[in-house]
Order: C-alpha cells, then sequence, then structure tokens
C-alpha cells in the first residue's frame, strides 16, 4: 500500500497571533512552527497501517525550503521519504492543485491529510485534491481501517457518527480518535537525515482568494465576579442582564 | 445571477443551522438584488420544504433519488454544481457542518470558485466581495476576497442568527445525473444520540476540565446541561483520558465553538482551549484557582470548588425554571 500524507508547517499552538504592516501580515517574528497537529495524525495512522513491511508513507508539503525543518520532523517520526513543492502556498485551492498534480500518476492508494490547518483552518484540502484527482473524499473522519482494497471509515456528524466504506483510491482528513502522534525516537531523528527529500516545482493556477487583512477578536470586558454562594444571582444575570438563558 | 443555498436534511428535517444559512443567503441575494434559491437533496415532504420560504427561498429544487437518499459527498457536490450552473447562480451558500465542511471544496473546485469557510458576517459590498471568516482557531479574523467569477461560503452556525423574511417558496423537480463513479462511498450505518444537543452548532454549552478529578463526577455536569437544553464539551486532557469522548474536546485542535453561551467548570484556560471557545458571545467560569487565565476572558466569573457550586447552581436553576 502506497500511502501519501500530506503535511502543513504552522505556528505551534501556544503561539500569540498578531499582524503587520497594517494588519495585512501575520507577525512570523519569534514564532515557532511545527507539523500541523491533525498532519501528526494522519501521518501516525499511515506509518501503523504500513508497519512490517506493508507498504510506504511519502510526505509532502506545499512550501519553501524554510519548511524543511518541519519536513524532516515529519520524516523523523517514521515517513519513508517526502516531497516539497517549491511555491509559498497562496490558498487551499492552490495547494490542492499542487498536491493532485504531483499525486495523479503516483498510484497512491490512500492520500490523508489533517481535518484542517490550525493557521487557516481550511477543511478543504483534502475534498479539493479529491476533486481535483475525481476520486471519493471523507472529511473529519475518526477511524480509518484498510482490508485490502476497501477502507472502512467512521466520520463526526452532528450528534453522532456514521460508518462507510469505500473502495478503491481515496483521500481523508484525519480528525482525533484516528491515531495516537507518535513522538520521534533517536533512531527516527538520525535516519531522518538521510532520508530522499525530493523537491519539483509548482504548477501555474488561478487565483480565487486572497487574504486582505486580519483583525483580532474585540477584547473583552473585566469579569463580573459572583460570591461562590450567591449562585442565584448567576442565573438572574444571565437571565436578564445577558439575555442568554 | 442567483445565489443557491444548500439545504442540508437529516432524516427529513432541517436543522435551525439550516434556517440560518438559508437567512444568510437571503441577504447575499438583496445586496446583490437576485433571487434565491435553495436546493434540497434526499427525501423531504413538500410541507417541510416549504418552511424554506418563511426565511426567503422563493424557489426550492428537489432532488429525490434512491442514490441519493444518504448523504454521498461526490454526488451531492455534482448535483449541487449542476444546479448552479443551470440556475446560473454564481454565489453558493452552504453551512460550515461536517457535512458541509466536506461538501464546499469540492464543489468549489467543480465550479472554479473561491471559498470562504467558516464565514462569520456578510460579504463586503464594495465591489470586492470580502468575507470574514475566522482563523487562527478564533484567534483571529481573516478577511478575505473572493476574486473567482463563482463564489462559495460555508457560513459558521451561531454567526448570523435566523431571520424571517416571509416568501412563497414555489417547490421544482430537480434532476441531475449522477455518474457511478460518484458513488463510490457507501453508508453503511448512522448512530445519532437522539437525546444529547449537538454541540457544533448548541446555543448553550456546558463544558468541564481536568478539575473534574475523573469520569465518575461528570453527572452533575450533565444534569446542569439537562436543565439548561445545553451540549456537553471538555478540555483535551479530559478526552486524551478517555473521561469523555473525542466528540466533545473543544479548542484549537478540537472543535471551534462559539455558542451564546459558554460555561467553564475546572478548566484553566489554557491559549490552546480558549483559541477554540473564546468567541463565545457570553463566558461563565467557574474555578477555584482566582488566578485561573480563563477569568481574564470571562464575562461571569465564580471562584469556588465546583463540588460546590456546581450542585447549588443546579438547585438555583430549578428554581428560576419553577
Ligand atoms: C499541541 C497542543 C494542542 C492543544 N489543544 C488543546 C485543545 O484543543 N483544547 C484544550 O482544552 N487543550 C488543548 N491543549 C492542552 C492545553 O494546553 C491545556 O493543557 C488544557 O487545556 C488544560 O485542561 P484543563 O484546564 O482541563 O486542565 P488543567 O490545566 O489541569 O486545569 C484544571 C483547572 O481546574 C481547576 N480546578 C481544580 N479542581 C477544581 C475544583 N474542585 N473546582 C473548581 N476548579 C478546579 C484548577 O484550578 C485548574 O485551573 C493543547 C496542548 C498542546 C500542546
Amino acid at each position: 500500500m502506497k500511502i501519501l500524507v500530506c503535511i502543513s508547517n504552522v505556528p505551534d499552538t501556544t503561539t500569540k497571533i498578531t499582524f503587520t504592516n497594517d494588519n495585512t501580515e501575520f507577525n512570523t517574528s519569534g514564532v515557532q512552527y511545527i507539523v500541523n497537529p491533525y498532519d501528526e495524525i494522519a501521518l501516525s495512522r499511515a506509518i501503523e497501517l504500513t508497519e512490517g513491511g506493508k507498504g510506504t508513507v511519502t510526505v509532502i508539503n506545499v512550501g519553501e525550503a524554510g519548511n524543511d525543518p518541519t519536513i524532516r520532523k515529519a520524516l523523523a517520526i517514521g515517513a519513508d521519504d517526502a516531497v516539497r513543492v517549491n511555491a509559498a502556498p497562496r490558498d487551499a485551492y492552490f495547494v490542492a492543485k499542487q498536491l493532485a498534480e504531483y499525486a495523479k500518476d503516483k498510484d497512491f492508494n490512500l492520500i490523508l491529510t489533517g481535518r484542517e490547518s490550525i493557521d487557516y483552518n481550511g477543511n478543504q484540502v483534502a475534498a479539493m485534491v479529491g476533486e481535483f484527482l475525481d476520486i471519493p473524499s471523507v472529511s473529519i473522519i475518526k477511524k480509518l481501517d484498510v482490508d485490502g482494497d476497501t477502507a472502512t471509515i467512521e466520520r463526526e456528524i452532528e450528534g453522532g457518527k456514521e460508518v462507510l466504506t469505500v473502495s478503491g483510491k481515496l483521500v481523508a482528513s484525519c480528525a482525533e480518535g484516528v491515531a495516537e502522534p507518535k513522538i520521534p525516537n533517536m533512531r527516527g531523528i538520525m535516519s531522518a537525515r538521510t532520508k530522499p527529500l525530493v523537491v519539483v516545482d509548482a504548477v501555474a493556477i488561478e487565483e480565487v482568494t486572497k487574504v486582505t487583512k486580519y483583525e483580532t477578536p474585540a477584547p473583552r470586558g473585566t469579569v463580573k465576579l459572583i460570591p461562590a454562594d450567591q449562585t442565584e444571582s448567576l442565573i438572574s444575570l444571565l437571565h436578564s442582564e445577558a439575555k442568554v438563558i | 445571477m442567483s445565489v443557491l443555498v444548500y439545504v442540508e436534511q437529516a432524516e427529513g428535517k432541517f436543522k435551525k443551522s439550516v434556517f440560518e444559512a438559508v437567512s444568510y443567503a437571503k441577504a447575499i441575494a438583496d445586496q446583490q438584488s437576485t433571487q434565491l434559491t435553495a436546493i434540497s437533496i434526499g427525501d423531504v415532504a413538500d410541507s417541510e420544504l416549504k418552511e424554506l420560504g418563511k426565511y426567503g427561498a422563493s424557489k426550492v429544487l428537489n432532488v429525490s433519488s434512491d442514490q441519493l437518499k444518504t448523504f454521498v459527498n461526490q454526488a451531492y457536490a455534482s448535483v449541487i454544481a449542476a444546479a448552479a450552473e443551470k440556475e446560473g447562480a454564481d454565489i453558493v451558500v452552504l453551512s460550515n457542518s461536517f457535512s458541509g465542511k466536506g461538501l464546499a471544496p469540492r464543489i468549489a473546485v467543480k465550479l472554479k470558485a473561491g471559498l470562504a469557510d467558516g464565514a462569520v458576517e456578510l460579504p463586503s459590498n464594495d465591489g470586492k466581495f470580502s468575507v470574514k471568516k475566522t482563523a487562527f482557531s478564533g484567534k483571529a479574523f481573516a478577511i478575505t476576497e473572493l476574486t473567482s467569477a463563482n463564489k462559495v461560503i460555508a457560513l459558521n452556525p451561531n454567526a448570523f442568527g435566523v431571520k424571517e423574511n416571509a416568501t412563497d417558496a414555489a417547490i421544482e423537480v430537480f434532476t441531475a445525473d449522477v455518474k457511478q463513479s460518484d458513488l463510490g462511498t457507501v453508508i453503511k450505518e448512522i448512530v445519532r444520540a437522539t437525546d444529547k444537543v449537538s454541540l457544533p452548532d448548541a446555543e448553550l454549552v456546558v463544558s468541564a476540565g481536568r478539575g473534574l478529578k475523573g469520569p465518575e463526577n461528570w453527572g452533575m455536569i450533565e444534569e446542569l446541561a439537562g436543565l439548561l437544553g445545553a451540549a456537553t464539551a471538555c478540555s483535551k486532557p479530559v478526552s486524551d483520558a478517555d473521561w469523555r469522548p473525542h466528540s466533545e474536546h473543544v479548542g484549537q485542535t478540537g472543535i471551534a465553538i462559539s455558542p451564546n453561551l459558554y460555561i467553564a467548570i475546572g478548566i484553566s484556560g489554557a491559549i490552546q482551549h480558549l483559541a477554540g471557545v473564546s468567541s463565545s458571545k457570553v463566558i461563565v467560569v467557574i474555578n477555584k484557582d482566582p488566578e485561573a487565565p480563563f477569568f481574564k476572558v470571562a464575562d461571569y466569573g465564580i471562584v469556588g470548588d465546583a463540588f460546590e457550586v456546581v450542585p447549588k447552581l443546579i438547585e438555583a436553576l430549578k428554581a428560576h425554571k419553577g
């Protein structure tokens, strides 16, 4: 089984998000970058599914050379090889097109992504890759098993879950539950340095979206503290002042 | 030019979030001085389809076929894109629900359209079509201009509200060819917990963290949520420890929510937790540590032991409800 895992390079979860240039650019100064946490889950499942010589895992990232440390981290976790499509990612449409272009003649059985990236929160890439390749996609999956040519998947729906099967090629975006994220060990870290990382060129595609400005949420007022023995006044404030109950 | 809204059904019924998407799409149609058409796929009675008129849909396309009774991502995307083309709709709106999140990107590629998902406001009306959407897990918003001729917007639950706009909806049967290759996913089972409020579109949420010490203490959380008609949620370590299911984990790496009321009990308010809940309209924090960071973003707070405060809150709520 050949699995392609798409990984994104995102600001560490503790990052305080700020912007520069009149709020038109994300302020990268002092920001640590990590493998998108959901992509780590996808990668971990891919490694489990191919363990014991049952297949190979390739990771792919669309980005510039500065992303290489993040890609090496994915190799240290256990991917066999890596590809970087050399371009600054513009939006999900652009990224998905690059991923699909790379994958289209490579015979991957399974393409996995994270449910969303924690920067733009897109949820878009997996389904877009599926559409560009004209193969099924299932978004926000909680469980993934593969038996021969057939994948059995659990996906979340409002107030419940859905179990489905897909035969043949498939793209899926992974959420929590699919696997426990794996932590690289010393051997993984050492071997990651020598594993292949291929750089390919991007293809041209029309622009469909453009972020023109960022905003940060309005600061909240100060908290109104209610003594612990006066819970009834919290109820009446929620009812008559905040009007939420 | 017109606006098309996809109305997602579950067991033949529309939820509030669907009426919200229709209300939002109607407001866009008004902005653009055009009509709003809705498309429903699956088995939905005419009386239910007529409901969409209340929120401004003047036409409802009804797609009903055995193959499309349950949600099949690829096939539904084909049908919706075909309807958009036939109706001359250059703007497609849908809910940013679990299914919507899988569907909107496929529709966008079919229509070569820019997609704004997680939209929280109407598009700008300045000739630019910029949509405000959540980014960085609620730590910021990105004003995203859709520069393509066709546009797709997935609206976040509770962002716009339901607005009545009485119209008489004309129901039309719509058929679109479904290719065999579009039916690659086969649904085996759907399990719905009918007695629980679904978290992503809940208006009220009661959430608890590691401060509750163990899964055996969630009875009072469920009782409080039940009295309020709220959904339950939890912090990441709680779901990691299997005290609660992963589907309840909110935050940067869990679900991002924006209910009208978020009650956080025994949760410290780490930056990753706040990321997914800070756009809640009203936040109540109950924590025994007065220095807990959560108090900095709360509207109301009680410094106290959850095991004493929550039972009292339940009593006070019962009294309030009479
Ligand atoms: C990559 C990454 C991603 C993450 N993503 C998320 C995420 O999406 N969501 C998330 O929640 N976390 C996330 N975290 C974890 C986050 O950093 C915190 O560890 C977590 O939110 C803490 O959960 P907690 O507040 O329940 O537990 P704790 O930090 O243990 O805090 C418990 C709180 O309960 C209070 N307390 C204790 N006893 C009582 C009592 N009897 N009555 C009242 N109060 C009491 C304490 O004062 C304390 O404030 C992430 C971490 C990482 C590294």
